[in-house]
């Protein structure tokens, strides 16, 4: 399954900013059967690095109970203008970026 | 997607996005090392083992911490999980599902600028207690809730 782009919305409040970042990937566990009761492979992602302006604010580690096309929400020292970026990588070594500039 | 990439990528799942940050300048090499620095964590099935693997021998109840999660869960598959800390010097925070097959869910790490207060969702087999723990000054703290499941997220 291809990964497509993230949406990421930056939004600013007085000196912070708030960051809702939904992600497309199938979070697959592992545990789950397909209906001829083979077990679907294990399929999420690993790791999230977010930055403001390349400088790194937030770092997660993430196994398969976060739920499927993960969202998350964080908030930040930052301004209007400032570029947030958004990665991640997944256990089968897939991964995609993308930014987006606060508005 | 750059062939060459995927090929460093493929080196090793915990490798992986090592290679990447480094490859891209991201990281200076003293943070490399600290990346998913809890992968066998993430694996263990007892949450008191998953507590030892963290290195969390003790912690405090309550501080101030609000976690924000519905009481009843519809849909286990998708539950808000929502974390304020007051704290002064949070550093990272952890959800842990007690009854999930694998409790720990995720660890989220709080770097200069960032606020410690997040949101997410997770996935429930099951009714069970969620941890949150909550990492300040090298101390831990912790706040639970019981959820009720009344359909499982994780089986198929």
């Amino acid at each position: 399954m291809a990964a497509g782009p993230m949406r990421i919305r930056a939004s600013v409040s007085g000196d912070e900013i708030n960051v809702r970042v939904l992600m497309a990937h199938p979070m697959e566990t592992g545990q789950r059967k397909d209906p001829s009761g083979n077990v679907i492979e294990a399929h999420y992602i690993t790791d999230v690095v977010a930055t403001i302006n390349d400088k790194i604010v937030l770092t997660a580690e993430w196994g398969p109970a976060v739920s499927t096309n993960p969202y998350f929400e964080f908030n930040a020292k930052g301004k209007a203008g400032d570029t947030v970026k958004v990665k991640w990588v997944d256990n089968k070594g897939e991964s995609r970026e993308d930014s987006v500039q606060v508005k | 997607m750059d062939s060459k990439r995927r090929t460093v990528l493929q080196g090793g799942a915990g490798a992986g996005l090592l290679a990447l940050l480094a490859g891209v300048g991201l990281l200076k090499p003293s943070e490399v090392f600290a990346a998913r620095a809890n992968d066998a964590a993430f694996k263990l099935e007892k949450l008191d083992e998953v507590l030892k693997a963290l290195g969390v021998t003790s912690a405090a109840e309550g501080g101030d911490i609000v976690l924000t999660a519905p009481d009843i869960a519809e849909n286990g598959a998708v539950v808000p999980v929502e974390l304020e800390s007051k704290l002064p010097n949070t550093e990272s925070v952890m959800v842990l599902i007690e009854k999930n097959p694998t409790p720990l869910a995720a660890i989220f790490h709080f770097h200069e600028g960032a606020l410690p207060r997040v949101k997410t969702r997770v996935k429930m087999g099951q009714s069970s207690d969620v941890y949150l723990l909550v990492k300040a000054d090298g101390k831990f703290y912790q706040v639970k809730k019981e959820i009720k499941v009344t359909l499982g997220g994780c089986g198929g």
